[in-house]
């Protein structure tokens, strides 16, 4: 029942003259949506999951550079041409540092980590592949960490075989170890399960997987937003992630891939950007990241999650962990311990996810009453219909918490849960 | 801000704790699956038709209280009538949940279906008061596939 603590240093209760590492209320201000009221009552948005709410600051860099920035980049001249294009780069270099990749280059701009994957699939995957081969997944995965491999399996006549989780929604890893063989060629796995909330041991898994030459992509949607990332300390081979789930823009996402990797790897997408020169008899492709961004890119896409990772760094994202962390353990007690509710998803380290559902009560139903209160959750499968069989429940009700949430937003969660039970008495 | 009580009213919350012709029906010549993915409701309508009249019908299936209390009273209102009428009750049924009803002179008495009226302020909620109905329908045309709301 209890997470994970990313800093035991950051644990101390702060005394009275000390300044408090992370003023919740002073944060809260900084995002404009969070002074809104949904059916009368103060928005509480536990959400964030789904898509987290975005800091002034995101915005404003995202009007400055419509304002006073605009021009396509890479290609003129002229000085907003030059102007967009070092801040579109200096995006990838503010991502490049968050990431802890060695080379920016390394930074593909993609739409999302639905993108991300798929790019890696049908590149990567396509060309290592073949007939009776495997690719190694989890029961914890999103769809779109299921789906494209699927696809490619399907077209390959490649075998997709799943890395169960035992009760508490935590990875068999003795299981792991049994299915990674000869045959595997990638292993593509979760970070932080959605639906769950578990936090995948990716180091251990990772020296499996390298051990028997397998290389290894993370799906880190909803890891970013709340634990520290470094990939060359992980030492996965791809990760993915979505820049609107850690406070940045919807639309732009970022592929991290090794140097080498990403080099031998056929392009994704043909079109302008991605190519170093073109005749009709034969294109020369550009160099990396370029050779994987055809067209023009989500310019203040980029731009506004390069703000977005400013503003996390600027907290610290240990600091953002740990009150998340508080937030969460405060959150699982409290909706506990409320009679007939029953979590999904129990494991030792967790972040960000509190599911549940009720005796008696739909989870459908359950966000239909809280909405009332002017607490927004998701309702449903979250896009990982095995996790729910895995625990046998059409769905589950979700609260997800970001660095803006409060212990008195999870009180108001408890007193609406207290309400659906009135209802349904 | 709507009532609460306007969408969970007391028939509606007391047929999905205790559904009507909440069973499979061995005489059934018709049936058909419905889903709504964006929930994960499922269920099952199963008729026995005669002729074009409806003999006997049943559910089976899981999903929120709307979707559920909905597919019981379906059953309950349509229990000897004919394809034509369950067809019109049907039509009647989607322009009452989705407010089309409201103020309109020449809407009919819907009988006891008239506590899905709150619905219409929940748009999301649309979906689940006529899954069953739009079973309902696939079952009479006979469709073999299972039919979506999406």
């Amino acid at each position: 029942m209890s997470t994970v603590a990313k800093s035991p240093q950051l644990e101390a209760p702060p005394t009275a003259t000390a300044p408090r590492a992370f003023d919740v209320e002073k944060v809260r201000r900084d995002f404009p949506i969070l002074q809104m009221k949904v059916h009368g009552k103060p928005l509480v948005y536990l959400d964030n999951a789904a898509t987290s709410q975005k800091p002034k600051a995101v915005l404003d860099a995202m009007i400055r550079y419509y304002e006073q920035g605009n021009a396509n980049i890479h290609r003129g001249v002229h000085f907003l041409s030059e102007h967009a294009t070092e801040e579109h780069e200096a995006a990838r270099e503010t991502v490049r540092r968050f990431l802890n990749a060695a080379e920016a280059h390394e930074i593909v701009f993609v739409r999302g980590a639905t993108e991300g994957i798929n790019l890696v699939v049908q590149t990567y995957g396509r060309a290592h592949v073949g007939t009776g081969d495997e690719v190694l997944i989890t029961a914890m995965e999103h769809h779109s960490n299921i789906v494209p491999w699927q696809m490619l399996c399907e077209e390959k006549s490649a075998k997709l075989r799943v890395v169960p989780i035992n009760d508490s929604g935590e990875l068999r890893l003795d299981e792991f170890a049994k299915l990674l063989g000869s045959r595997t060629k990638i292993v593509a796995l979760t970070h932080v399960s959605n639906a769950l909330g578990t936090i995948v041991p990716l180091g251990e898994i990772v020296k499996m997987a390298h051990a028997q030459n397998v290389p290894v992509l993370v799906d880190g949607a909803q890891a970013v937003p709340h634990i520290p990332v470094d990939v060359q300390a992980l030492d996965c081979d791809f990760y993915a992630f979505s820049g609107h789930k850690v406070y940045g823009p919807t639309g732009i996402g970022v592929l991290y891939g090794k140097s080498a990797l990403l080099d031998a790897m056929p392009p994704y997408q043909g079109g302008g950007d991605m190519i170093s020169s073109v005749t009709f008899e034969k294109t020369t492709y550009n160099k990396l990241p370029f050779k994987f961004e055809a067209g023009t890119p989500h310019v203040e896409g980029a731009i506004g999650l390069g703000a977005a990772i400013d503003y996390v760094n600027a907290l610290g994202i240990e600091n953002v962990g740990a009150h998340e962390h508080e937030v969460l353990e405060y959150a699982t007690k409290a909706v506990s311990a409320i009679p007939g509710v029953r979590l999904i998803g129990t494991a030792k380290q967790k972040a960000g996810v509190l599911s549940f559902v009720m005796d008696g009560v739909h989870p459908h139903d359950i966000g239909t009453i809280l909405d009332q209160e002017g607490i927004a959750i998701r309702t449903g499968h979250h896009c990982a219909q095995p996790v729910m069989q895995c625990f046998g429940v059409p769905a589950t009700a979700r609260a997800s918490f970001a660095l803006y949430n409060t212990k008195q937003e999870v009180d108001a969660l408890v007193r609406g849960i207290e309400k659906v039970r009135e209802v349904f008495a | 801000m709507a009532d609460l009580r306007d969408l969970y009213q007391e028939v509606i919350l007391e047929h999905s704790k205790a559904p009507r012709n909440y069973r499979e029906l061995a005489t059934a010549n018709h049936k058909a699956e419905g889903f709504n993915p964006l929930c994960g409701d499922h269920f099952t309508v199963y008729l026995t038709l005669e002729g074009d009249s409806i003999r006997d019908i049943t559910f089976q299936g899981s999903g929120c209280a709307i979707s559920k209390a909905s597919a019981s009273m379906m059953t309950q209102s349509l229990k000897g009538k004919t394809k034509e009428d369950a067809e019109k009750l049907f039509q009647n049924f989607h322009r009452l949940v989705t407010g089309k009803a409201k103020g309109n002179a020449d809407q009919p008495d819907m009988g006891k279906l008239a506590v899905f009226s709150g619905v219409c302020e929940y748009p999301a909620r649309v979906k689940c008061a006529t899954l069953a109905w739009h079973t309902l329908q696939a079952a009479l045309e006979g469709k073999q596939d299972a039919v979506s709301t999406e």
